[in-house]
C-alpha cells in the first residue's frame, strides 16, 4: 500500500512540475502576477511529493520488501543497514529517483531564497527548472519505474554489488548528484536571462552561489569516487580516464570556468553571453554525462549496463534542453553588450584565459570519451581510446594552468604591467625553482613529472599565499588578514588546493614503488626502506561476506610503524570477490598493502605498494572544496541572499565593490 | 602455444589479482619493459581496463604472451604489434596516429589554436571601445530604487 502511495505521489508530483513549468512562463510572458506566483508553492509541493516518494522507496529497501524489483536485484536481508539505505541510489531506478529528489529540492530552494530576484526572472528560473523535473519524472515514470512489484516475490535479494558496499562510495552518488543537478540551477538562470534579455551584474551574483554550490559538490564526489577507487581496487590508481569519470569531469571542468568568468560578469559587466553560454554548456554536460552512464552506448567499469529505450529518452532530453537553449542563445546573444573595458594584460584577460583552458581541456576529454563511438559509427573501426591518450593530451591544459594561475590571480582590473606582477610574485617563484632543484637532487629515479609537478604544486600554493598577502596593502599589514572578505579566503584555499593535488598526483605517479612476491606465513621482506612481515592469514566471517584476512606488521629501521590487516573477500550471494588493502596513511607516504592467492609452496602472493604523497590528492581536493565552501558564506552572498536586507550599505554596489 | 595458454587458464580458475608472482621475469629491465607494454594494452573482457591492473584470466593470458615475445627476443614495437595482429586495434589504449586518428590527436591543439584567436580577438575589440558612458538620470533614478528594495 505504502509503495502505491509513493509511487502515486511520483504520478502527482509530475503533474505539478508540469504546472510548475507552463504557469509560471506563461505569467512572465504576460506579467500576469497571479500565474507567476503560482511557481513557489509549486516548487515546494513537488519537492514535497518527490521527497515523499524516495521515503517509500528507501522505506522499502530498509525493510527488505522483495516484492519490489528493485529491492529484490538490489538488496539482501543480510546487508549492513548502512547498505541497505545506499543500496536505494546504488542501482539505476533509485538514483534516478535521487537526481530528480536533488532536482526538486534545488527548485524548492530557489523558491525560497529567490525572494530578491525580480518576480519575472524568478518565474522564469523556477519555470525552467520545473521543466527539467518534468523530463526526468516523465523518464522515471515511463522507462525507469522503480515501484514495479513483483508477482511472486522472492525469500531473499540478489545483494548489492560488493564493490558498492562501502563507506566511501556509499556517500558518492549524492554528492555527484548535488553537484550535476546543481548545474541544472545556473541552466535555469541562463534561460531564463536569455528570456528576460538582460544580464547584469546583479544576474552574475545571482547565479554565482548555484555555481559554487554544484562545483564543491562535484569537487567532494568526484574525490570520493577517486579515494574509493583508490583503496577498493587493489593496486592503488586513483583516476582511470573511464567514461564515467569523464563524464563527471566534464561538467566539473565547465563549472570551474563558469565560476570565474560569472565573476567577470558581477564586477566588470563583461563576457556577458560567453558566461551564459557556460552555463547551459555546463549543464549539456552534466546530461552528456547521464547518457554515457545510463545509455551502455559506452561501456565502462561502473555504468549501469541498459538497454537502448532508456538512452534514447535521455538523448531526446539532451536534445530538447540543448537545441532549445542554444536556439535561444543565437537569437538572443546579440541583446547583451559588454560594457567594461579592458586591456590585453588585466585580470578579465587572465580570467578569459581561464576560462579557454578549462573549456578546451573538457572538451579534449569529451572527444576522447566518444571517439570509440564516433571511430566506430563512421570508419567501423573499433578502437579504444584509454589512459594513455588521456593523459598525453589532457595533462599541458593544466600544467599551462597552474602556470598562469598565480599570475592572473593578482593581475588588477582592467589594465595591468605584466611585469610587475610577475616581480610581486618573485618569491613564489624562487621558491618554486628551488623545490624543482631540490627534488631533482634528491630524487632516486630520474623522473622529470615528479619534480616539476611537485614545483608546480610549490607555485601554487605559494602564489595564493602571496595572493592574499597583497590583498592586505602595498606593505603587507597582517592585521588585516582577518577583515578580508571570505571571499578572498576561500580563493586562497582553492588555488592552494589544487596545488597540494596537482603535487601529490605527480609525486604518486613519479614514485610509487611497488613489490609482487611469495611469502611464507613468519617470513619479512624489504621493500624501499621498510620491513614488512606476514605474520598470520585467518578465514573469517563478515555479516555477509567471508573474509581471508592476513595480519601483517611494518618496521622501518627496526621500529615497529604499524600492523595492517589487507582482505580478500568473498560475497557468496553476488558471487564476487572483493580486495581490501590495508594502508597505513602517512603524511608523505602510504603502505599498502594486498594479499593475493595461496601459492602451491604454501606461501600468499603479496604486493606492497609505498604510494608517496597519496593523501595530498585528497587532502587538497577537500580543501578545495572547503575553500568554494567558505566563498559561498562569503557576505555578499548573504546580503544578496535578503538575510540582512535592512542593513545593506548602499552605496557598495554603486561604487564598485573593490576588486576581487 | 595455444595448449600451454589452456593449461594456464584452467590452472588459474580461481579469481587473481592482476599481476602474480609466478608472472614476474627474473631480468628486471624485461620485466619493467613488460609492464610498460602491458599498461597499454586493453583487457579485452573487461572495461576500460588495461591487462597490468586486470584480474580476467584473458587478462593473465595476455600478459604471459607479452613476457613469452619478450622472452624471445621481440623488441617492444614487434611485441605491441605481434598482439595488434591477433586482436585488432581495439586492444591498444592509446590510439595511433593512422588515418582518421589523426583527427582526435590534433582536436586538443586546434581547439586550443581557435580559442585563442576568438579569445585574443575579443580582447582587443574591449581594449579599443570607449569607455561607457554615465548613468542616464532615468538610469540612476531606477538603481536607487532597486538599492532601495
Amino acid at each position: 500500500m505504502l509503495v502505491e502511495l509513493g509511487h502515486f505521489a511520483l504520478v502527482l508530483a509530475f503533474a505539478v512540475a508540469l504546472a510548475q513549468t507552463v504557469l509560471p512562463l506563461w505569467g512572465a510572458q504576460t506579467r500576469n502576477p497571479a500565474l507567476m506566483a503560482v511557481g513557489e508553492p509549486a516548487a515546494m509541493i513537488q519537492f514535497v511529493l518527490v521527497t515523499f516518494s524516495f521515503g517509500v522507496l528507501t522505506y522499502a529497501f530498509v525493510t527488505s520488501d522483495f516484492s519490489l524489483k528493485v529491492v529484490m536485484e538490489n538488496s539482501h536481508t543480510l546487508k549492513p543497514m548502512l547498505y541497505k539505505v545506499s543500496g536505494v541510489w546504488g542501482n539505476h531506478e533509485g538514483s534516478m529517483l535521487l537526481w530528480v529528489l536533488i532536482l526538486a529540492l534545488f527548485g524548492a530552494t530557489a523558491a525560497l531564497f529567490g525572494g530578491n530576484i525580480p518576480a519575472t526572472l524568478r518565474a522564469r528560473v523556477i519555470g525552467i527548472q520545473g521543466s527539467i523535473g518534468v523530463a526526468f519524472l516523465a523518464f522515471i515514470l515511463f522507462t525507469s519505474n522503480p515501484f514495479v512489484r513483483l508477482a511472486i516475490p522472492p525469500m531473499n535479494g540478489q545483494d548489492l554489488n560488493p564493490l558498492l558496499q562501502d563507506p566511501g562510495l556509499a556517500f558518492h552518488p549524492p554528492f555527484l548528484y548535488l553537484g550535476y543537478v546543481g548545474l541544472s540551477m545556473t541552466f535555469s538562470f541562463a534561460v531564463a536571462a536569455l528570456l528576460e534579455g538582460r544580464v547584469d551584474a546583479a544576474w552574475g551574483r545571482w547565479v554565482r552561489p548555484w555555481t559554487l554550490a554544484a562545483w564543491v559538490f562535484l569537487t567532494i564526489g568526484i574525490g570520493l569516487g577517486s579515494w574509493w577507487a583508490y583503496y577498493e581496487l587493489g593496486w592503488g590508481g586513483f583516476w582511470f580516464w573511464d567514461p564515467v569519470e569523464n563524464a563527471s569531469l566534464m561538467p566539473w571542468l565547465f563549472a570551474a570556468a563558469l565560476l570565474h568568468s560569472a565573476i567577470v560578469v558581477e564586477k566588470r559587466e563583461t563576457l556577458k553571453s560567453w558566461t551564459i553560454l557556460l552555463a547551459i554548456m555546463a549543464f549539456g554536460f552534466s546530461l552528456i554525462g547521464t547518457f554515457l552512464v545510463r545509455s551502455g552506448v559506452i561501456t565502462s567499469v561502473h555504468a549501469f549496463a541498459n538497454d537502448p529505450e532508456r538512452g534514447v529518452f535521455i538523448l531526446l532530453i539532451l536534445a530538447v534542453f540543448m537545441g532549445g537553449a542554444l536556439a535561444l542563445f543565437t537569437l538572443r546573444a546579440g541583446v547583451m553588450q559588454a560594457k567594461g573595458v579592458f586591456a590585453l594584460v588585466s585580470r578579465e584577460s587572465a580570467l578569459v584565459m581561464n576560462n579557454i583552458l578549462l573549456a578546451v581541456s573538457s572538451l579534449v576529454v569529451f572527444i576522447g570519451t566518444i571517439w570509440p563511438l564516433v571511430a566506430e559509427a563512421l570508419w567501423a573501426r573499433k578502437l579504444s581510446v584509454g589512459a594513455p591518450f588521456f593523459d598525453a593530451a589532457f595533462t599541458p591544459f593544466f600544467v599551462a594552468l597552474a602556470i598562469l594561475l598565480p599570475i592572473g590571480a593578482i593581475l588588477p582590473w582592467k589594465r595591468a604591467k605584466l611585469g610587475a606582477s610577475v616581480k610581486k610574485l618573485l618569491p613564489s617563484l624562487i621558491l618554486a625553482f628551488a623545490v624543482l632543484g631540490l627534488i631533482w637532487s634528491i630524487q632516486t629515479q630520474k623522473t622529470l613529472l615528479g619534480p616539476i609537478g611537485l614545483a608546480l604544486g610549490t607555485w601554487l600554493v605559494a602564489g595564493a599565499v602571496q595572493d592574499i598577502l597583497l590583498r592586505t596593502g602595498k606593505s603587507v599589514n597582517l592585521s588585516r588578514l582577518s577583515r578580508l572578505p571570505r571571499a578572498d579566503w576561500g580563493r586562497l584555499l582553492a588555488h592552494g588546493g589544487l596545488g597540494i593535488t596537482m603535487a601529490g598526483i605527480s609525486g604518486l605517479t613519479a614514485w610509487t614503488v611497488e613489490d609482487i612476491r611469495v611469502v611464507q606465513i613468519g617470513e619479512s621482506f624489504d621493500v624501499a626502506g621498510y620491513t614488512i612481515a606476514l605474520e598470520a592469514v585467518e578465514r573469517q566471517q563478515g555479516p555477509n561476506y567471508i573474509t581471508t584476512m592476513a595480519t601483517m606488521e611494518v618496521f622501518k629501521d627496526a621500529k615497529h610503524i604499524a600492523t595492517l590487516h589487507p582482505e580478500k573477500r568473498s560475497y557468496p550471494v553476488a558471487q564476487m570477490p572483493t580486495t581490501e588493502a590495508g594502508i597505513d596513511n602517512g603524511f608523505l607516504r602510504d603502505i599498502y598493502l594486498v594479499i593475493g592467492d595461496i601459492q602451491s609452496n604454501g606461501g600468499w602472493a603479496v604486493r606492497t605498494y609505498i604510494k608517496p604523497l597519496a593523501n595530498w590528492i585528497w587532502g587538497g581536493t577537500i580543501i578545495m572544496a572547503l575553500g568554494g565552501f567558505l566563498s559561498l558564506t562569503d557576505r555578499r552572498y548573504r546580503v544578496a541572499a535578503g538575510a540582512r536586507k535592512a542593513q545593506t550599505p548602499r552605496k557598495v554596489t554603486a561604487k564598485g565593490v573593490p576588486a576581487e | 602455444m595455444k595448449h600451454l595458454l589452456l593449461v594456464i587458464a584452467l590452472l588459474t580458475a580461481a579469481p587473481v589479482l592482476a599481476v602474480q608472482p609466478d608472472e614476474v621475469l627474473p631480468d628486471p629491465v624485461m620485466e619493467s619493459r613488460a609492464r610498460d607494454i602491458s599498461q597499454g594494452l586493453r583487457c579485452l573482457v573487461c572495461r576500460n581496463e588495461n591487462i597490468d591492473e586486470s584480474n580476467a584470466e584473458l587478462a593473465r593470458d595476455l600478459r604471459l604472451l607479452v613476457r613469452e615475445r619478450l622472452v624471445a627476443g621481440d623488441s617492444d614495437e614487434e611485441v605491441v604489434d605481434y598482439v595488434v595482429d591477433r586482436y585488432g586495434e581495439y586492444v591498444l589504449l592509446k590510439p595511433t596516429l593512422t588515418g582518421a586518428n589523426k583527427l582526435l590527436w590534433v582536436a586538443g591543439p586546434a581547439m586550443l589554436i581557435l580559442a585563442l584567436g576568438i579569445g585574443i580577438g575579443f580582447i582587443r575589440r574591449r581594449g579599443k571601445e570607449p569607455e561607457v558612458a554615465e548613468l542616464t538620470d532615468e538610469e540612476k533614478r531606477r538603481l536607487e530604487s532597486l538599492l532601495q528594495e
